[in-house]
């Protein structure tokens, strides 16, 4: 007993006594502070397998090896943030933020930074994307948990993880192919609009398709997780199927489906190569849905060789990072917030 | 009542129209890029770096020096986030850490995994210039690494946490520690997850474009040390697909082709090989 709080004490110093040196440390000098950790790192994977005899001792140092892994890679994305953050207030120097989110000219060779038709661009496609994307991945992952035969549903499961798995840049790719002609020639003319084809409407077709396996595989986990009680009692006073999925599984899984839309969200509001690679690559805004335009992560990729030249830019150009990061981050934590209550919920 | 019947099949084949267009698109994905990148393939394209200058390159030749540096970019960045990711999820135990800090850490990993890639790349582009470093695959290892890092974490934590409390009991019971347990016992048990999650890993990190585009550069020669920089197959679609020159794209082309294939050759045999190692697993 005495021995065990003598190494539960060790434990906690320890933990502490790495945090304060963490901290101590970043405020003066943050790679030393890294490099201090990593020295620890390798002192103890050193003593691990020199140690041989002892297992004691080898299992204290296997277990803080792996506890000082994690405090790092914690510590790391916290790191992450505040550098891209530090490099973003250079601009703040120059310009009021209401300046940079509010203007409407993005010319960096005379200084005019102005992120708004970006942002609304960005807006605009995600917002299209998932207007699409939405009801069709809802639909479909009712058909595959509700109506479809097992067998099917087997054989459906694996090609929807093979469309998450495609990489972007064979979407963009893909989309640069069929749908650039396709608006192009067909869609735009059909609206009586003249188009490049590389546009607002196509790049945001490409991120519908690209959020569908995210959303179909959130939703059906969420209406698996329905027990099939509730499904059987609706069924038995006489509702047809679509009403039971209208008044039940809807209502039960209405969490899920929300948080699935929120991550899909997110997904899309960063996705940078394939957008880049069909939306035109114009920071102006768009006269019609048939205009080019220009993503904040897609600004960012086609930025990103010459912003070394001018410090000013350079910030800018982090501005953006870290407006796509805390987006992101805020919708990904609202949407894990959401799915991790419905997931405790539905163990019925 | 014949409202609500018409109101079914309605709904019956929208859903049917829907699924139809998910599924449509993974064929027509498939379709195009098999159709322009299977012509454009030839035994040059295996072997042979690409001869000319950069983009406008006339030049006969392959796209060997992309084969070979995105491989010299996955694996070892998947190696080293397979370690980290592998302390990581042990330590997610509730035998080490109290579930309030596990939760915790199993969240900030959920949120990492949507962040988008490019950040990662931005983060250590910075982080380069800052050290003064060029483009090398060094820094396109290091943001591959931190990009696979929570997504494999997190499908290995999975893994880990499905491996019954009886079968460590009885490890601990037989007077093994903690850490033998943990390295011996339930890595073992987990196996096919763990396996799973490293192929997932790997297919991601194989793709993705946005965080070694400006990382880990451009070059035409195959890397010799970890300090040059190197091509990557996505990194020719990226930059070769609007190429004028016909030769050119049809590197790009080829590149997709190459690319889609180790994709879904990596998805289906991590499906046959966790279906493999599921038969040693103790029930």
């Amino acid at each position: 007993m005495e021995k065990k709080k003598l190494l539960w004490l060790i434990d906690t110093k320890l933990v502490l006594a790495i945090v304060i040196i963490f901290l101590l440390f970043s405020f003066i000098l943050l790679p030393l502070s890294f490099s201090l950790l990593f020295l620890f790192l390798i002192t103890f994977v050193l003593l691990y397998i020199f140690i041989k005899k002892h297992r004691k001792i080898r299992d204290f140092i296997g277990t803080k090896t792996m506890l000082l892994v994690t405090i790092i890679f914690i510590i790391f994305f916290f790191v992450m943030f505040s550098f891209i953050l530090y490099k973003s207030m250079f601009i703040l120097g120059t310009y009021s933020i209401f300046d940079i989110l509010f203007s409407s000219v993005w010319n960096p060779e005379y200084g005019q930074f102005g992120l708004f038709p970006i942002i609304y661009v960005t807006v605009l496609v995600t917002g299209i994307a998932l207007l699409i994307a939405v009801p069709i991945s809802i639909l479909s992952a009712i058909y595959i948990t509700e109506y479809a035969p097992r067998r099917i549903r087997k054989t459906i499961r694996p090609f929807i993880d093979v469309l998450a798995g495609v990489p972007s840049v064979v979407y963009g790719l893909c989309a640069y192919l069929v749908l650039v002609p396709l608006v192009k020639d067909v869609i735009a003319p059909w609206f009586g609009i003249e188009s490049t084809g590389s546009c607002v409407f196509t790049a945001a077709i490409t991120l519908a398709i690209m959020v569908f396996p995210i959303i179909i595989s959130l939703c059906i986990e969420s209406f698996d997780a329905i027990p099939i009680a509730l499904k059987e009692a609706s069924l038995s006073v006489g509702a047809t199927k679509w009403e039971t999925v209208k008044k039940v599984v809807f209502r039960a899984s209405a969490s899920g489906i929300i948080s699935s839309i929120l991550l899909g969200f997110g997904r899309a509001f960063g996705e940078t190569i394939a957008v880049s690679m069909v939306i035109g690559g114009i920071p102006r805004m768009p006269s019609s849905l048939f205009a080019p335009g220009q993503t904040l992560a897609s600004l960012i990729i086609s930025a990103y060789g010459e912003m070394m030249s001018v410090p000013l830019y350079e910030s800018a150009l982090m501005m953006v990072t870290l407006i796509l990061f805390i987006v992101v981050l805020l919708f990904n934590i609202v949407g894990f917030a959401v799915l991790r209550r419905a997931r405790r919920r539905g163990k019925f | 009542m014949n409202r609500r019947i018409i109101e079914e099949n309605v709904f019956k084949i929208l859903m049917l129209a829907s699924l139809a267009i998910v599924l449509g698109s993974l064929v027509i994905i498939v379709g195009i890029v098999v159709i322009n990148g299977f012509p454009a393939l030839s035994i040059e394209m295996f072997t042979q770096t690409p001869t000319g200058r950069y983009y406008l390159g006339q030049g006969s030749g392959g796209i060997l020096n992309a084969i070979l540096g995105s491989l010299f970019l996955a694996l070892p960045a998947t190696a080293l986030a397979y370690l980290i990711g592998l302390a990581i999820a042990l330590y997610l135990q509730r035998d080490f850490l109290h579930p309030w800090a596990s939760s915790f850490i199993r969240f900030t990993l959920d949120v990492l995994w949507g962040i988008p890639s490019i950040i990662y790349g931005v983060f250590c582009f910075m982080f380069m210039i800052m050290l003064g470093m060029r483009a090398s695959l060094l820094v396109g290892i290091i943001a591959l690494t931190l990009l696979e890092i929570p997504i494999i974490t997190r499908y290995m934590d999975e893994a880990i946490s499905m491996v019954p409390r009886g079968l460590k009991e009885s490890a601990y019971s037989l007077g093994s520690t903690k850490f033998e347990t943990a390295m011996k016992v339930v890595r073992r048990q987990a196996f096919p997850g763990i396996l799973a999650g490293v192929l997932l890993g790997l297919g991601r990190g194989i793709g993705d474009a946005a965080s070694i585009l400006f990382t880990s550069g451009f070059s035409s020669d195959i890397p010799t040390s970890i300090f040059d920089s190197t091509a990557a197959l996505p990194t020719i679609i990226f930059r070769f697909y609007t190429s004028p020159i016909p030769a050119v794209q049809q590197r790009a082309y080829a590149a997709a082709f190459i690319l889609l294939m180790i994709v879904l050759t990596i998805s289906i045999a991590s499906r046959l090989l966790t279906r493999r190692f599921k038969k040693h697993v103790i029930k």
